[in-house]
């Protein structure tokens, strides 16, 4: 019988959240632990091994020097490296820093600013090291989790979707709020993975788990917009957990340069 | 065949004996009714149930639900929903198996026992079923549960009195009459509904529950409002002239109401021969590929089958779910993606629908129910990108 793939998982900047549902995943723990060796998971079990690894879930993003430096370190010990979470995917709802001025920002949040060493910006680990896959969510989806772990020690294509948030709508009956009510919900350019859950309690979709493959928000922005919808209300819309994913900057970015003012747009 | 017979007329009330006595034979009685601040389509148990007083506001990527100044019934259109959902349900479990001391154990599915009665089919998804059936049930392969539910389905279709600004129905030649494919077939008019028989199960139907209403309202008459005179007349009967003039009249409304039209005389060949086309790159770069028009299109029959199991790899599953040429993952073949941009998948999809389809089912795959137009959420209209592609085609 083949050896366990080692496992270890690492938190960068982040809640801990996505690290927590692979905790979550209890019915399907034990059958995971039958097929992959956690080797390090902090939050898990005090007895962290060292490497080298043959999965790393990346939690997080990259927000300090040393981090920076510490995921290249993980990525030398890793076979296969794969980020989790909005945070390490796209850099999370910290990344809004970006838009700011990060002097302001460590001075009006921290009463002993002077003991803060931080980057000016929140970026994703694929900006820093190659990532062999991204698993979106905020949080993750602990199932196509669980599913990709599973693969992985199979040697088999994991099951992730990547199409839109209205394919799961469309699924369970979920009437159209862009159409039937104008509410200006992302789920045409956000990927599939949280079952739709919003758009079916009568909210536009947030834009959880990221753009999907492809993201045409310049076309639905500019319907937002024939909608009545200001900027005002779609630029946090777009600038929440994955506010830095490339096809969320960009659209808020857009919407930014129509502003009368462009006050607003640095926080 | 059907022996014609010539239209009855009942009051609307009456409507309820038609739900109990199809729900008396087993069938569950799926009819439109306002959820989500629409006319969706789900199993109703009274006429109260019914969108009565509502009607829907359509336009390219637009849908309101409004109130009329009347109390129709069916005074609406065609909603969100199709009824292909419950002939091709979302999701389905094929066939699964289990691990066993003497190898896998294969569960072939059980039979699909539920009778569906469909109450207010229009013309256009009269004709959609049909395009269905011959992709379902046609050629060697039949789906088994598709055809194991249309066997059993009971079609109530209703006759549009209104169109939307969406409805091209009259291009399609699908509509807005119904003339086939139903056991009984509604026109709504002030005071109550004509009917016609379309099947013998239809007319055994109409039976029963032309005995139960009578039966029911025997000794009693009720006052009649299609006209100033208020004539006393029986609340189920043979129509009358005037009833059926006035039904003629209400049918004419929808045709009167049809703006939207549809080019089909170079349909095919149009879309297949203009393949370079720059409207394609045009239309790629507004759709979003969101893949709203395929799943609320009445005919778009695409699916993906995937080995479902649990971990302990004791017992799988094979799903069928709904799926679309504008999921991209959907043209994953040999390792890549065979059309990588929105464009060819937008050409993908109207090239199959309007021209394709003709050699692969001998008829278009759009019946012109407007669907797409309006639920595509920025609201790409396929008649005029049509249009746009018959400006300077190829010849």
């Amino acid at each position: 019988m083949p050896r366990k793939p080692r496992l270890a998982v690492f938190k960068f900047a982040s809640c801990d959240g996505c690290q927590l549902s692979l905790l979550d995943a209890e019915d399907e723990l034990l059958a995971i632990c039958d097929r992959v060796e956690i080797a390090h998971f902090a939050e898990a079990s005090s007895d962290l091994q060292p490497g080298p690894y043959d999965v790393a879930l990346v939690e997080g993003s990259i927000t300090t020097e040393e981090d920076a430096a510490r995921i290249r370190r993980v990525r030398a010990d890793s076979k296969f490296l794969m980020t989790i979470g909005a945070c390490a995917t796209a850099g999370g709802i910290q990344s809004l820093r970006n838009w700011g001025q990060i002097d302001e920002w460590v001075q009006s949040v921290y009463p002993s600013p002077e003991f803060i060493r931080t980057l000016a910006t929140s970026s994703a680990i694929a900006d820093h090291v190659l990532v062999d896959f991204a698993l979106h969510g905020c949080p993750i989806n602990h199932h196509q989790l669980v599913d990709i772990l599973v693969a992985l020690a199979e040697g088999r294509q994991p099951r992730v979707p990547s199409h839109s948030v209205c394919l799961d709508c469309k699924h369970r009956g979920t009437v159209c709020h862009v159409v039937a009510r104008g509410i200006p919900c992302l789920g045409p350019v956000t990927q599939s993975g949280c079952g739709a859950i919003c758009p079916a309690y009568d909210r536009g979709c947030y834009g959880c788990f990221g753009p999907s493959q492809p993201a045409n928000t310049t076309s639905l922005v500019s319907q937002f917009r024939i909608h009545g919808h200001s900027p005002e209300k779609l630029v946090p819309l777009l600038r929440s957990f994955n506010a830095a994913a490339p096809e969320f900057q960009h659209a808020s970015e857009q919407l930014v340069i129509l502003r009368p003012s462009n006050e607003g747009c640095r926080s | 065949m059907v022996t014609p017979v010539s239209p009855i007329y009942f009051a609307k009330s009456q409507l309820q004996f038609l739900i109990d006595v199809l729900r008396h034979r087993g069938y569950s009685v799926v009819g439109p009714t306002v959820d989500q601040e629409a006319i969706v389509y789900s199993e109703i148990q009274s006429i109260d149930q019914l969108p009565q007083g509502w009607t829907d506001e359509q336009a390219p990527g637009h849908y309101r639900l409004k109130k009329r100044d009347d109390e129709s019934l069916f005074g609406f259109v065609v909603g969100p929903h199709s009824w292909k959902k419950y002939l091709f349900p979302p999701k389905t479990t094929l066939l699964s198996a289990e691990r066993t001391e003497s190898g896998w154990q294969f569960i072939t599915r059980s039979a699909d026992t539920t009778k569906f009665a469909l109450l207010g089919v229009r013309a256009c998804e009269l004709a959609a079923m049909r395009i269905q059936d011959q992709v379902f049930l046609d050629g060697p392969y039949q789906d088994p549960l598709y055809r194991e539910r249309r066997e059993q389905l009971f079609v109530i279709a209703v006759n549009c009195t209104q169109a939307a600004s969406t409805c091209f129905c009259t291009s399609m030649k699908t509509g807005p009459r119904c003339e086939k494919g139903f056991d009984l077939a509604l026109t709504e008019i002030d005071s109550g509904f004509l009917c016609e028989v379309g099947s013998e199960r239809g007319r055994e139907v109409l039976d029963v529950f032309v005995n139960l209403a009578r039966r029911a309202s025997e000794g009693t008459s009720v006052v009649s409002n299609t006209d100033n005179d208020n004539v006393i007349s029986p609340s189920i009967d043979d129509a009358t002239p005037e009833q059926l003039r006035l039904a003629e009249n209400a049918r004419q409304q929808a045709v009167a109401q049809i703006t939207k039209h549809m080019e089909t005389s170079d349909l095919p060949g149009l879309l297949l021969s203009n393949l370079d086309h720059p409207r394609w790159k045009d239309v790629g770069e507004r759709c979003l590929s969101c893949t709203n028009c395929t799943m609320v299109c009445p005919t778009c029959f695409c699916s993906s089958v995937t080995e479902v199991r649990d971990l302990n790899m004791d017992r799988v599953e094979r799903e069928r779910t709904w799926d679309s040429c504008f999921n991209p993952d959907f043209s994953y073949l040999g390792g890549s993606l065979v059309r990588n941009d929105t464009a060819s998948r937008y050409r993908q999809w109207l090239t199959h629908k309007l021209d394709g389809w003709h050699a692969q089912f001998g008829t278009s795959g759009c019946v012109g129910c407007g669907r797409c137009i309006t639920w595509c959420p920025v609201g790409i209209d396929i008649t005029e990108e049509v249009a746009a592609i018959r400006e300077g085609a190829s010849p």
